[in-house]
């Protein structure tokens, strides 16, 4: 609101003093910077660790699947260690532990690794750069939504230590559960989860704020809304969707958080009895409640995951193919409907709670509805290839697996968008599957493409083409190992958050199937063999900084669009001279041109 | 290059970035209330029936005081009309006015904290106390004429006091939603003008339930505690700008006035949405 000035107004002359050079020192240079290039690549650095983190949490998860109730190892000791005998007694995961490591995972993927990739990360660092603006309409603002998110992480991380250990009740902590767990510590990992959460929350309303503003205000001359790149579009809209999904979150999030500290019953129903006897408390609160609130970020939230990712992979298709992309302006229509849609669909993650058949039916074809939209999105990507004469770099390779991924979660979402199948499959390892393969193979491929496309303009230099060349096969080939026999489990009844995998049930002779129990090793060892094959692209993201190949111009993928406009990398400022725009934003090949692309800013 | 329309509006859009960005924000704003708002129906639609003395398990009414809130209704309306007058002052270019009409304005945020705080004061001294025969009242404890805060059943019973001296409340027409019979009371202490009997001994053998009107109380005390606190806390960090401002404004006023005026104008958007939240918090809570 009140950040648009970075110096003393005392001047005299308003802002004519912002950019006299001097050079700043270490900790305004990298900490405390407001340039949305060094934001952007704080974000994403953050998150690239957090990613790594939630990887991790789940390495240890997936070992005690395969393998239940035997040490994990390398960490084993280590963990009884730091977090006491009832979470890793003798090094074996123990049930709490499984259950705090699986909430943590998706919590820090979720809020801690993907949306601060995708939006804050390439949202920062390639936003202003492409609708021609010097940096962030508020740059101090945008310094502080890092700084929240930061601390945000920092929470988040240290709950693993408070007594009982971190958040145990699911990445969705639904009460009654979630109050309940614990509530015999005063300071216990759930209050400390909500916390963490109130502070991300506020971190990306900032950003989303920022953002929206940015787009609306800062857009070049001659920067229409139809010349806008797919990837500004579906950072617009991602925007949005922070903006006005992720309050009713705070709100719940503040109630519980009141629950859980002042003992008050909002999520808590009467008669609540426990293990212990019944639970002194006033009763009278809605578990639902907790629910429709959660979801109602939620749902909207998983296109905040997947948007900013389609917008990446448009981009690179684009200029891969070396066309037009293949109905621009119905893709752009499409991302505002799944923009307004994304808001009516929340309760399709909760057909069985009893809600009513009514209220089924009308989210049920909602849920229909929003597919209409993804599926033009998707389609018209496919189409763009079409005739084009395709270069296969890391970044294409990244962009085109993205589709078929993207595809695969989605069309495996219907049946869980109907209510009739989803009684069948909820909760169950097909759920897993199914949004596994959206966000890991999905928007991880599309972030992954975006690293190696913009890379050489942030660095001057490109990223080796056969490490990645490596990385991409590797990933490409486990994921797919991880994920698609996940499917098959859950359809065989297999269920999720299960610190077993579920050996217990089917072992114990309810139905005894050793076959899907024997596809856990097959995915814990492609997990593993995954986190191997991301060591060519840690090599390569930091070799690459002093040894990778120098770019021949500022503009070495031939991309029309203005990122590739400045200087490399863009300075301070961002444009040596003001950009001012004259044409669409995938002027490629186009008949009669001197060359196969057409920057945005050529005039004529 | 310079960010541009910081102070001078884009000619297309027509404002300036920090007037889209506060409208921006205040849509999440309306959208967090609205999250509440909504929670307060669900809950109220959700709980049992039951009003005075019931008010721990049921949605009880008329135990807020509502001559207050009528006057903190209009403490607050008037803040938002002398934060207008303010930035009209300085739209004019006459800052001693604008600093005048603020510091009105000011007075009203303190002053509508100040009475809320009593007013919570006012809940955390009342209580609600369950007895074995499964009647109830609420009342004020009497301890040796102090009126003390966030007891409990425990309270008494660790200072091993064998009775308390209770003021019952007498259910007023308030106590009820249109249409609900009142119950008759019979007590041979007679009523006294705020609503309450003379004090009453009440054994604590025969209490099973004694505990303050605090959030864990019931829901609605839930509801009504978090929404005028965080109510609360937006009225203290808009007074916050709005007094930074007013105190250190003068240098900017000097150096570029504009600045300084569309910063009243973003801040005053705000104070106007925390007004229009009470607004509507006040007769939810204290007269449905
Ligand atoms: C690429 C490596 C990944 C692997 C191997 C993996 C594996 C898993 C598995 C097996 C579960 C189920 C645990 C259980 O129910 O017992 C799970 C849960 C989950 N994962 Fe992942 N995951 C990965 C990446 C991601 C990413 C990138 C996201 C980002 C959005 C994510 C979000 C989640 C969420 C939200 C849950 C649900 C947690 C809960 O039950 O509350 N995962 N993951
Ligand atoms: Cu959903």
């Amino acid at each position: 609101m009140h950040t648009a000035t970075t110096h003393a107004p005392s001047h005299g002359h308003g802002h004519a003093d912002a950019h006299e050079h001097h050079e700043p020192g270490f900790w305004s240079k990298y900490v405390f910077s407001t340039d949305h290039k060094m934001i952007g690549i704080q974000y994403g650095m953050t998150a690239l660790i957090f990613l790594f983190f939630g990887f991790l949490l789940m390495l240890a998860m997936r070992q005690q699947l395969a393998y239940p109730l035997k040490p994990i190892p390398i960490v084993g000791n280590f963990l009884a260690k730091a977090l006491g005998d009832d979470m890793a007694k003798g090094g074996v995961m123990q049930a709490d532990l499984y259950n705090a490591f699986g909430a943590m995972h998706g919590t820090i993927m979720v809020f801690l690794a993907i949306v601060p990739l995708a939006f804050g990360a390439f949202g920062n660092y390639v936003t202003p750069l492409q609708i021609g603006a010097p940096d962030m309409a508020f740059p101090r603002l945008n310094m502080a939504s890092y700084h929240l998110y930061f601390w945000g992480g920092v929470v988040m991380l240290a709950s693993f230590f408070v007594p009982g250990g971190a958040a145990k009740s699911g990445w969705t902590s639904y009460s009654p559960l979630a109050t309940l767990a614990d509530r015999d510590h005063l300071v216990n990992g759930q209050t400390m989860w909500l916390i963490g959460m109130v502070l991300l929350i506020t971190s990306s309303l900032l950003g989303a704020v920022n953002f929206i503003t940015t787009i609306i205000q800062l857009r070049a001359k001659g920067m229409t809304w139809m010349r806008l790149p797919f990837f500004v579009w579906a950072q617009f809209v991602t925007g949005f969707l922070l903006l006005l999904a992720f309050p009713p979150l705070e709100a719940a999030g503040i109630m519980q958080l009141v629950d859980n500290v002042l003992k008050t019953s909002f999520f808590l129903p009467s008669g609540l009895v426990t293990s212990g006897g019944p639970v002194p408390i006033s009763g009278g609160g809605s578990p639902l409640l907790w629910q429709h609130l959660f979801w109602f970020l939620a749902h909207p939230e998983v296109y905040v995951l997947i948007l900013p990712a389609m917008g990446v992979v448009s981009e690179i298709i684009a200029n891969n193919t070396r066309k037009p992309l293949w109905g621009y302006k119905s893709m752009v229509y499409a991302v505002l409907g799944i923009g307004f849609l994304a808001f009516i669909v929340w309760a399709h993650h909760m057909y069985l709670t009893g809600m009513g058949t009514k209220i089924s039916t009308f989210f049920q074809t909602t849920t229909m509805m929003i597919s209409i939209p993804s599926v033009i999105i998707l389609t018209a990507l496919f189409i763009s290839l079409w005739g084009g004469s395709i270069r296969f770099n890391t970044p294409m390779l990244f962009a085109l697996a993205f589709l078929p991924m993207f595809g695969i979660g989605g069309l495996t979402g219907l049946p869980l968008g109907f209510n009739a199948s989803d009684i069948y499959l909820h909760d169950s390892y097909y759920v897993i599957g199914h949004f596994h393969y959206v966000v890991a193979p999905g928007t991880i491929f599309g972030l992954f493409a975006g690293v190696y496309f913009w890379y050489p303009k942030a660095t001057g230099r490109y990223m080796s083409e056969l490490l990645g060349k490596i990385h991409f096969a590797g990933s490409f080939l486990c994921m797919n190992l991880i994920f698609a026999p996940m499917f098959v489990q859950g359809l065989r009844g297999m269920s999720r958050r299960m610190y077993d995998g579920g050996a217990t049930y089917f072992g114990g002779g309810l139905g005894a199937d050793p076959g899907i129990l024997e596809l856990n090793k097959v995915i814990t060892h492609s997990a593993v063999l995954l986190g191997f094959f991301q060591l060519p692209f840690i090599f390569n993201f930091f070799w690459s900084l002093y040894a990778g190949k120098k770019v021949e111009s500022d503009n070495p993928w031939s991309a029309t669009t203005l990122d590739w406009q400045t200087p490399t990398p863009p300075p301070h400022g961002n444009f040596a001279v003001e950009p001012v725009v004259y044409r669409g934003p995938y002027e490629y090949s186009v008949p009669g041109a001197a060359k196969d692309f057409t920057p945005q800013s050529q005039p004529g | 290059m310079e960010i541009p329309y910081t102070v001078k509006p884009r000619p297309d859009t027509g404002l300036y970035n920090a007037k889209v960005g506060i409208w921006l924000f205040l849509a999440s704003e309306v959208m967090l209330f609205g999250a509440l708002f909504s929670s307060y129906i669900l809950l109220r639609v959700g709980a049992p029936d039951g009003f005075w003395p019931d008010v721990a398990t049921g949605w009880p009414h008329g135990l807020l005081n509502i001559p207050i809130g009528t006057f903190n209704t209009a403490v607050l309306i008037i803040s938002s009309v002398t934060v207008v007058m303010a930035w009209a002052a300085l739209k004019q270019g006459d800052f001693s006015k604008f600093r005048r009409f603020m510091l009105v304005t000011l007075g009203c945020a303190l002053g509508f904290l100040c009475i809320k705080t009593y007013e919570y004061n006012e809940k955390f001294t009342h209580y609600v106390i369950r007895m074995k025969d499964g009647t109830a009242v609420t009342g004020h404890l009497d301890i040796n004429g102090h009126s003390p805060r966030f007891w409990t059943l425990a309270t008494i019973t660790d200072k091993k006091m064998t009775s308390v001296k209770v003021h019952v409340d007498v259910p007023n027409q308030f106590r009820y939603p249109v249409g609900m019979k009142r119950p008759e009371v019979s007590h041979e202490a007679g009523e006294h003008g705020g609503g309450e009997h003379a004090a009453r001994e009440i054994k604590t053998a025969d209490i099973t339930f004694l505990q303050a009107f605090v959030p864990a109380t019931g829901t609605f005390f839930a509801i009504y505690f978090t929404m005028t606190f965080l109510h609360g806390l937006h009225v203290f960090g808009g007074a916050m700008v709005l007094g930074y401002f007013t105190f250190f404004g003068r240098k900017m006023y000097e150096s570029d006035p504009e600045r300084m005026t569309n910063r009243i104008e973003v801040g005053g958007l705000f104070w106007h949405f925390v007004d229009l939240v009470w607004i509507f918090l006040f007769p939810v809570m204290y007269l449905l």
